[in-house]
């Protein structure tokens, strides 16, 4: 089999055009990525005190959802493995955070900490789930793998049907979540709260991504994707290497599920469908594969898009049956559209074509101060 | 025992779909290398249209006809104003884009006929009949058969026998020189999606009236069933598309029939993970020399 190589823009010049940054700045890697993360985080505390709590709850979706794309941006993007299960693996975090929540709260316990266990419970399972399928993923490569991946996902939200005992079939259960402290004042907003909760959790996974992606492990994932020879040449454990990648993808997917199933405070197959697979799929291809800030763009249009269609058709006078069934598909016939166009005209998605602009707006600048 | 052998005949006519369908995915990866993940979306449209035929003329067999002519249409217009421009050095590409497609004919079938299920009719009666006691086919699994036969048969003899066949897989196995030789590559590629994207729809129309009915995701775990049928007999093997389909129809029947309906997406999964794992290249595959 060839190599399976991601579809990285032919553009970008080399491999080490994109890591000088990481030169330049030898031994401060974890700084500036901490760095960045507080004034994320503190940029993340002004905005949820200054929009609406409507809006708060969406940002708040925008961290879930980013979450499950910065860990399959990790898979396909800098690894090369194609997967249309990650919103299989969604689900199970979810799931996993439904039951733990319950069992809590049956056993009367209560605490702020309780939800954090539930949430690393959660990541937990899904890791596990998540390294028996990239042993077999590790094995195969190019339409297999996303033929399996495929199957993964339209069978995962079938269990809770088949064992509804515990998973309550297509009702799902529900994820009793407490309110915010007390000591946070007697108003504060509960949908500020979700996106503080929500927020922190994504911001310590992007940094623990960001840093393992820096590390020599986002060296060797990026060496398998672009040529598994050369990796095995150089000394690399190709299969250990992808389940790895798989594993590292897995948990950042488990963790997004959950915060969804957190954020919706339910758990039910119909949120996890196919669809939802392949709308991460899209997210990360059109954000652009292989950069985590692509992953942020993806999240984001994941949730603008679907908002803004509901716009465009409350300001068309549309019969309601028209506006239901506009409303629920027109996101999906953007998404697919812009997917096609994307792999076709911008292979490096938004990201890439910024980056581009980037750099050719300071080769313009050094060119006329030479 | 009876209820053996009905679940043997119902698997082994289910089959039959199914490996009609598989062999559509077989056709399109032997002429182009790619695996058409939009195939069950594209065979849903199809059918989609078949149905507006019959609800417009009332004739069954019109909307058949509708529908394999959609099919073949549809499989020409998504090679050449789609598949045509799709960088095929990097195998994701044509997966992802596929899949973009997936999610487009669904949304836009959406919007015209709304998500629901809609009722697909069945040109002939689906009671079983018996024979001896036995309960054994209805007359709608002899017309599956039927049908299905009368394709496979077709097939065989178009790339065997006749000289478009015979072009068709000399443009698949050396691109260059038959363009050389004056063979039209491009536009028998573009053939090569029509029909499989035809055999698509065909099975569609087999298989839509004994599931739950018309609707934009109807396909979806059919065309799961059918990529495991195709990799079982291996993706480059058509008589083995044809063999893996009935080996997976009776697996479901079977399981459906003896643990339950709703562990068959299970045994799918079950089954192509174990082909994969232990045969990747299907039970049909010659034996290579190792590729690195």
């Amino acid at each position: 089999m060839s190599a399976t190589r991601a579809a990285a823009p032919p553009a970008s010049r080399t491999p080490a055009a994109r890591d000088r940054p990481a030169e330049g700045h030898r031994g401060s890697t974890l700084l500036r990525h901490l760095a960045v993360v507080a004034v994320a985080a503190l940029l993340l505390v002004a905005v949820s005190y200054g929009v609406e709590p409507f809006r708060n709850f969406q940002l708040a979706t925008v961290a879930a959802y980013l979450c499950a794309t910065a860990g399959l941006t990790v898979l396909t993007g800098l690894n090369g493995q194609l997967s249309l299960g990650h919103g299989a693996l969604m689900a199970v975090g979810a799931y996993t955070v439904a039951l733990c929540q319950n069992a809590f709260a049956d056993a009367g316990s209560t605490g702020g900490w309780l939800l954090a266990v539930s949430l690393v419970a959660a990541v937990l399972t899904t890791v596990a789930v998540g390294a028996v399928i990239g042993v077999a993923a590790a094995r195969l490569r190019g339409p297999y793998l996303a033929g399996v991946t495929l199957a993964v996902a339209v069978v995962v939200p079938a269990l809770t049907v088949t064992f509804d005992g515990v998973f309550k079939g297509e009702q799902g259960l529900s994820v009793p979540v407490e309110p915010p402290p007390a000591a946070l004042g007697a108003y504060f907003p509960y949908e500020r709260w979700q996106l503080w909760v929500a927020g922190a959790a994504t911001l310590l996974a992007l940094l623990l991504l960001a840093n393992l992606l820096r590390s020599r492990f986002g060296r060797t994932f990026r060496a398998v994707r672009d040529d598994e020879v050369a990796a095995r040449l150089a000394g690399i454990h190709v299969a250990r290497t992808q389940v790895l990648a798989f594993v590292v993808s897995a948990a950042g997917a488990g963790l997004g599920g959950a915060l969804l199933a957190v954020l919706a405070q339910s758990a039910s197959p119909g949120a996890f469908s196919l669809t939802l697979s392949l709308f991460l799929l899209m997210a990360v291809v059109i954000g652009g594969l292989g950069r985590l800030a692509g992953a942020v763009w993806g999240a984001a249009l994941l949730v603008v898009l679907p908002d803004l269609t509901h716009t465009v058709s409350d300001l068309l006078t549309l019969s309601p049956a028209v506006a239901q069934r506009l409303e629920g598909n027109l996101p999906l016939a953007i998404f697919g559209i812009t997917l096609v166009v994307v792999m076709i005209a911008a292979p490096g998605g938004v990201q890439g074509l910024l980056s581009r602009l980037g750099h050719a707006l300071l080769a313009r600048w050094r060119l006329r101060r030479s | 025992m009876d209820r053996f052998v009905f679940l043997t005949l119902d698997g082994l006519s289910r089959g039959a779909v199914y490996a009609a369908f598989a062999l559509a995915l077989v056709l399109i990866w032997r002429a182009a290398r790619i695996v058409n993940f939009a195939q069950g979306a594209m065979a849903v449209a199809a059918a989609y249209v078949a149905y507006g035929v019959c609800a417009a003329t009332g004739s069954y067999w019109l909307g058949f006809l509708a529908a394999l002519f959609a099919g073949l249409l549809l499989g020409a217009v998504v090679d050449v104003a789609v598949m045509r421009f799709v960088d095929h050095r990097s195998p994701l590409s044509p997966v992802i884009v596929a899949l973009g497609l997936v999610l487009l004919i669904q949304a836009v079938l959406g919007m015209v006929y709304g998500n629901e299920f809609r009722p697909a009719e069945a040109p002939f009666s689906r009671a079983a009949l018996t024979v001896g006691g036995f309960a054994v086919l209805s007359p709608y699994d002899l017309f599956a058969f039927a049908a299905v036969g009368v394709v496979v048969v077709a097939l065989a003899w178009t790339f065997t026998r006749t000289a478009v066949g015979l072009r068709m897989r000399a443009a698949a196995f050396a691109p260059e020189v038959s363009r050389l030789l004056g063979v039209n590559v491009g536009g028998m590629l573009t053939l090569g999606w029509a029909l499989a994207s035809g055999v698509g729809a065909l099975a569609a129309m087999l298989i839509i009236p004994t599931e739950l009915g018309l609707h934009p995701h109807a396909m979806d775990l059919v065309f799961v069933s059918a990529f495991t049928a195709a990799v079982v007999g291996g993706l480059d093997s058509p008589p083995g598309a044809v063999v893996g389909g009935l080996l997976v129809g009776l697996l479901l029947s079977y399981v459906s029939g003896y643990a339950g309906s709703d562990l068959t997406p299970l045994a799918v999964l079950a089954l192509l993970l174990a082909v994969l794992l232990v045969r990747p290249a299907g039970l049909f595959a010659p034996v290579t020399a190792r590729q690195v």
